[in-house]
């Protein structure tokens, strides 16, 4: 078997422009990936801190602020780690896809620049102030300034989603007589394409369901360690609330987004199934299976009789076509697609399946007491970044063989690097991001691991004023 | 208006304060062995913490900005200048992360603000190479970058870059004499001193090259527009480097950075005459690169608006930490 695959790949000769096109399509994984991670955390987390704090303006409990000031810490390790790699990200669209560039800048590039504009100034603009400036600003301040980081990680995702749905499911364009993409027709159809609303939310909720994990992960944990703290309480209980409430919510949503993935990218959908033959009498749902692309067939199938057809158009004889309808050229890499899909829909229902286990623990009064409760909370704490990743991993992938669904095939849209500074690049990111991305999750890590403490201390190092001066202009 | 003008002066405008915003976090990063570890160093540190980021934004706009406005321009020049690019990104990652991490981990502090140094000689050093290697000129094939790997490396890019270094320094230097106090105060005013008569010297070296590299960059200052700005430029420049050294000596702790801003302001000005109306210099022009009018009038509406609201509350926020930055700030709470 070995040497059979091992025969293959030598018979078929990898050209030069292909190894270069494979390099920087892992680039662009990787650093995508990596990227991702921070922002998902980002924006939940945010929007949980204007939560902790608006609860403690209103509330004056004090085991709010501790939170805050807490998981404040955390997010500002997050979020440096999110800004440095997400510049990457904002080069990356020239140094290796300059064809993409050049043809989508017109359509893709406004969009992104009003991220900038909307987002990540506002967040920058206001970081600071958060992470520093509550004895200089005042409590009521502060909180806006908390909020508008949050509106900002909100507005982030709003426009770098109506990016990539675009890109997904493309409309209201043209092609202009130098082969650029172009508006026509109004910005609106561009910005609100089919798949937009769909993702936005789903991916949005992703982001609140990962941090409520991490938090309630955190609780759990110290918990189990034995600190019931009431703030080590409230993180639990708020998190598994939102796992309860949420998790449901998410499965409906992401339903609704495969529904629109079905009707306007139907091969991505094929993909994520394991459909390979016709069906014209109801398609049965595949469990799991070993999709072979080479003999269009799921290889070892688990299946249910119809059920795909139920799920996908609400029939259970409703036909649906196979990937075998659709030429070879043009369908994703199967196997990836399948697999990522099914992790992604395991720990959604993982997810909701510890929702409901809190939620008999917060009736029969043990929410702080079963700790195998704690104990899978633990478990889950990381489960929303991997269930991200691979739902990523799940509409990218599916949308291949093209950049831009339908008219520019990601072979197409690469830069004029050769091979070698592609690889030369490659290996220069990885090695820079596991060792400072590294050293970061640590840091992370290690200041998960302490417990948040009555009088939680601020972020560590405000810049103030030298002692016993009282504000002034400076002057000499 | 020819909007395409428009968005050559808004890009250009972004660019321009990213040079100087992050100028001077990345000059107080290259000046960093050069202050004593422990409060020094923090208080440094500390002289642009709640800011850096909202600096640094101003890369990411002058980039999409590129894109958005002038996307030829953007699949051109990116692939062309790959690897010092890339290295750029590489040395702006240790550097912004370090402002958390070495807070983070009392054991590896050092290595932290090693990271800070060396990623902002790195960024600054590529920053000026990336301006030389697009000054010198890049082969454009069609819609494409046709030259080679190691175009960009030339003297003349290596001018620019160690240029870069000892300018970004000198803004870097002139803040800690605005924003800081007792020894590190002193410190900047002697780096200053220092600074100044090499920042000049190495805008003169890359001046005197320019014309050399294209005859246009030189016949331009002496055509309209351009005359507008040769006439006064030398009496303009000559007052701002003698009120530099000047203000270096003694006087207002603020004048230094002020004189300084208006040294960058000059060269700035200079530079474009010298590449005006090209968007990748002596090749492709600006009206050839730039985005159809829908896109450019898309962005516009957004940017008339938000753009004055960006720069209020950058303003605030710079407002809210005025004043001298105290070395008794960071409270020890690293567990």
């Amino acid at each position: 078997m070995r040497i059979l695959i091992g025969r293959k790949t030598l018979k078929r000769t990898v050209s030069p422009q292909e190894t270069a096109l494979i390099l920087a399509r892992a680039q662009f994984a990787f650093t995508v990936s990596f990227h991702f991670i921070f922002p998902a955390f980002s924006i939940g987390l945010a929007s949980y801190l204007a939560v902790l704090e608006g609860l403690w303006l209103w509330t004056k409990r004090r085991r709010f602020l501790d939170l805050y000031n807490y998981w404040l810490k955390i997010f500002a390790v997050a979020f440096a780690m999110g800004v440095v790699s997400g510049i990457v990200m904002s080069y990356q669209f020239g140094t290796n896809w300059s064809v993409f560039s050049d043809k989508a800048g017109p359509i893709v590039g406004p969009l992104m620049a009003y991220e900038v504009l909307t987002a990540f100034f506002l967040e920058a603009g206001f970081l600071g102030v958060m992470l520093f400036g509550r004895d200089k600003v005042g409590d009521k301040l502060h909180f806006g300034a908390t909020a508008m980081v949050a509106a900002g990680t909100f507005m982030s995702a709003f426009w770098i989603l109506s990016v990539n749905s675009w890109m997904q499911t493309p409309q209201g364009w043209a092609v202009a007589a130098n082969g650029q993409f172009v508006v026509k027709g109004g910005w609106l159809p561009v910005i609100f394409n089919p798949s937009f609303p769909f993702r936005l939310m789903h991916t949005v909720t992703a982001a609140y369901l990962t941090t409520a994990l991490a938090v309630g992960g955190v609780g759990a944990w110290h918990l189990l360690k034995g600190h019931k703290t009431e703030a080590a309480k409230t993180s639990f209980s708020m998190a598994m609330w939102m796992a309860a409430l949420v998790a449901p919510v998410q499965i409906f949503l992401g339903d609704m987004h495969g529904l629109n993935t079905l009707e306007h990218q139907p091969v991505k959908v094929l993909a994520m199934e394991g459909h390979f033959e016709n069906s014209p009498n109801g398609a049965p749902l595949a469990l799991f299976g070993w999709p072979n692309q080479d003999t269009q067939h799921l290889d070892y199938a688990v299946t249910l009789p119809k059920l795909s057809s139920l799920i996908l158009k609400h029939d259970l004889n409703a036909p649906l076509p196979g990937l075998r309808s659709f030429p070879r050229e043009n369908q994703p890499p199967v196997a990836i697609v399948f697999w990522s899909f099914r992790i992604m829909v395991g720990l959604g229902f993982a997810m909701f399946g510890l929702g409901l286990w809190s939620l008999w623990a917060r009736w029969r009064g043990k929410l702080y007491d079963w700790p195998w409760l704690h104990r899978a909370g633990v478990a889950m704490g990381p489960a929303g970044f991997v269930a991200v990743i691979a739902g990523w991993v799940t509409t990218e992938t599916g949308r291949q063989p093209w950049v831009i669904t339908g008219l520019l095939r990601t072979a197409d849209a690469r830069s004029p690097i050769a091979a070698p500074a592609v690889a030369g690049s490659l290996a220069a990111f990885a090695t820079v991001y596991f060792v400072v991305f590294g050293f970061g999750v640590l840091y992370l890590l290690r200041l998960m691991s302490n417990p948040p403490h009555e009088g939680e201390p601020e972020h560590p190092r405000e810049p103030t004023r030298a002692a016993g001066i009282t504000p002034a202009p400076a002057q000499s | 208006m020819d909007l395409t003008i428009l968005w050559a002066f808004i890009i250009a405008f972004a660019v321009a304060m990213y040079v100087v915003m992050d100028g001077f976090d990345l000059g107080i990063g290259i000046l960093f062995p050069f202050f004593r570890v422990g409060s020094e160093r923090d208080a440094a540190m500390n002289a642009v913490a709640p800011v850096w980021d909202g600096n640094e934004t101003w890369l990411v706009l002058g980039g999409g900005g590129l894109m958005a406005a002038f996307p030829l321009a953007y699949a051109i020049v990116l692939p062309a200048l790959y690897a010092p690019l890339i290295a750029m990104l590489l040395g702006l990652v240790f550097r912004g992360v370090a402002f958390e991490f070495r807070w983070r981990d009392k054991n590896h502090r050092r290595w932290w603000d090693a990271g800070f140094c060396l990623g902002s000689v790195v960024a600054t050093l590529m920053q000026g190479i990336t301006l030389g290697a697009l000054l010198q000129g890049i082969d454009v094939t069609g819609r494409a970058y046709s030259g080679g790997w190691w175009d960009w490396l030339s003297p003349f890019s290596l001018l620019c870059g160690a240029s870069l270094l000892v300018a970004y320094a000198l803004l870097g230097a002139s803040w800690l004499v605005w924003r800081t106090e007792g020894p590190l105060h002193a410190d900047g005013r002697k780096f200053v001193k220092l600074l100044t008569p090499a920042t000049l010297a190495a805008i003169g070296l890359v001046s005197a090259a320019t014309p050399f590299l294209e005859g246009k960059y030189y016949q331009r200052w002496f055509a309209w527009p351009g005359l507008l700005v040769t006439i006064p430029m030398p009496i303009l420049f000559g007052v701002s480097a003698l009120m530099l050294w000047r203000t270096a000596q003694k006087g207002r702790d603020s004048a230094p950075f002020v004189w300084t801003l208006a040294i960058f302001a000059l060269t700035m000005t200079g530079l474009g005459i010298s590449i005006w109306p090209d968007v990748v210099p002596g090749r492709v022009s600006i009206w050839q690169a730039a985005a159809p009018e829908t896109s450019q009038l898309f962005m516009l509406a957004g940017t008339l608006v938000l753009v004055p609201a960006i720069l209020g509350y950058t303003f605030w926020a710079y407002w809210v930490f005025r004043g001298k930055v105290g070395d008794s700030g960071y409270h020890a709470h690293d567990h």
